[in-house]
């Protein structure tokens, strides 16, 4: 058996569950520590410290309405929770939470507040949307929350072995994706899905996400990655509830990661992060860039 | 690999809104002020490429002034740093340059002051950057180490004599030579933390002209 400390891909990570029996946070936790060179305790300590300052971005982020620097985007949240206040979504409540958390965060990191880059900067409202959403409404323990997010940081972590978690290598896929994944594990963690539902949840949003260009318009982490975020959340919920249902990935997930490591490459250049096509070079984008450039 | 952590990969907590061109860009102040350690009269900061085209919508100019004056990645100071009593006391200025044969995020900065110093580097992704350059020595200071950086007259012998006064473990060693061949630079990446003894013992070897002993990054 593979001691827990070389685990590189889902299959061995499903196999070590099985081995030691235990869960994924659990065998993660004590490979960090290991790793590190510090103990479990001090490792949740640290995803402590991510999990409040996640909590504090959407605070903030909240009660602002501030435009970013380039005046593109800022207002949103605002208009989202006014929007919520006079007309009740369809989804109800917790979904009213997960979107507004979302573009909350979002929208902090894009006037310069502080977030938690999880994996990236650009994708880092989509985990802590998710997590604290529902773990407010369902009265989830800071431990489980903990949990969760050791969870979701280990699939981001052996993604990451194969596809590096960067727009400019392998397109929005390897950020708002993953991020979208890893709050599917997150998710189907926090409600009690065992190893395989985690799996299978991840494999479920990263399919569905494959191919997602970068394509920032005036090279800004701004448009279309701000809105993205909220709709990637709620991406996560649909496949933790078919997870939880026992619905599965046909395509094992290490095979949907190399699926997703050949797509990366495949997508051209023009498409991961350079702003040389797509929504970069609309018409509107091109005078969004003279505006500018007026700075 | 460092990626390999689950910490990594839910981290850092930073300023917004690029972990390459805002908190790289503090990253690669914050080096460039460890490697100076000492009070210039003017810094010019040389934002190129990516880096001069999408720098002010992503705050790295203010990224590279914040981590200079010594703000942390985190530190939502960042976003006024202009308006800081700190900066308004500091003579600093900024240039957009295109050079294609720069990384698309590259960075020169430019201190006048005792010594005049020009340490250019890299935001390489997801935060993580590297200074490649002082004074046109090729040098390799990524912050993730204590790092102990030497410009000296290249003479036989100068690297047992060097790596004999460090007590602790050497994680990499990079040489290189100016064009004439007569001085040359060190950089050690070393496991530990050195001393001021140790490093002004090894100061005070014959033919070495600077010694610069750089902290690893917190953040
Ligand atoms: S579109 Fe590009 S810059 Fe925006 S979040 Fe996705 S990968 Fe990051």
């Amino acid at each position: 058996m593979e001691k827990s400390v070389n685990i590189s891909t889902f299959e061995e990570l499903a196999k070590a569950c099985e081995h030691y029996e235990k869960t994924i946070y659990e065998l993660s936790q004590e490979r960090e520590a290991e790793l590190s060179e510090i103990s479990v305790p001090e490792v949740r300590i640290l995803v402590k410290k991510s999990l409040d300052a996640m909590r504090e971005a959407i605070q903030c982020g909240m009660n602002s309405d501030k435009l970013s620097v380039s005046g593109m985007c800022g207002a949103d949240c605002k208009r989202l929770q006014d929007g919520f206040a006079n007309r009740h979504a369809l989804f109800g409540k917790l979904y009213e939470k997960i979107v507004t958390y979302a573009l909350a965060t979002s929208e902090e990191n894009l006037r310069m507040g502080k977030i938690v880059a999880c994996p990236t900067a650009g994708s880092c409202a989509i985990v802590p949307s998710v997590l604290i959403a529902v773990s407010d409404s369902l009265g989830i323990s800071e431990k489980e929350q903990i949990d969760a997010l050791v969870t979701a940081g280990e699939i981001g972590r052996i993604v990451s072995n194969k596809v590096q978690l960067a727009g400019a290598v392998a397109g929005c896929q390897a950020e708002c994706g993953v991020a979208s994944a890893m709050s599917a594990a997150a998710l189907t963690q926090m409600r009690g899905g065992n190893v395989s539902q985690i799996l299978n949840a991840v494999a479920l949003a990263l399919k569905n996400l494959l191919g997602l260009t970068c394509d920032p318009v005036c090279g800004l982490v701004e448009i279309p990655c701000v809105k993205r975020n909220p709709f990637l959340a709620i991406h996560a919920v649909t496949a933790s509830e078919m997870a939880l249902a026992g619905i599965e990935s046909k395509i094992p997930l290490d095979e949907v990661i190399d699926a997703m490591e050949q797509t990366g490459k495949l997508m051209s250049p023009m498409l991961k992060e350079s702003s040389e096509a797509g929504l970069a070079v609309t018409n509107t984008a091109k005078s969004l860039w003279k505006k500018l450039e007026t700075l | 690999m460092r990626q390999s952590s689950i910490i990594d990969i839910i981290s850092p907590i930073m300023v917004g809104p690029s972990s390459s061109h805002t908190a790289g860009a503090v990253r690669l102040g914050l080096l460039a002020r460890n490697l100076y350690n000492g009070m210039p009269s003017k810094v010019t900061f040389r934002l190129y490429n990516s880096y001069a085209k999408t720098g002010k919508g992503h705050g790295t100019d203010k990224g590279l002034l914040a981590g200079f004056l010594g703000l942390s990645v985190d530190d939502v100071r960042i976003r006024n740093i202009f308006d800081l009593e700190i900066s308004k006391n500091f003579d600093y200025s900024f240039e957009y340059l295109e050079d294609f044969n720069r990384h698309p995020n590259a960075v020169d900065i430019v201190i006048d002051g005792v010594p005049n110093l020009t340490i250019s580097g890299d935001s390489i992704g997801a935060g993580e950057v590297v200074i490649n350059s002082i004074d046109n020595f090729s040098v390799k200071v990524n912050g993730k180490y204590n790092t102990l950086l030497l410009v000296y007259r290249d003479i036989p012998g100068m690297i047992s004599k060097v790596t004999s006064k460090i007590p602790v473990n050497i994680a990499s060693l990079n040489c290189d030579r100016n064009a004439k061949g007569e001085d040359a630079s060190m950089c050690i990446a070393l496991d530990g933390e050195l001393s001021q003894d140790i490093i002004k013992a090894i100061h005070d070897l014959p033919s070495i002209y600077i010694v610069r002993y750089i902290k690893k990054l917190e953040s």
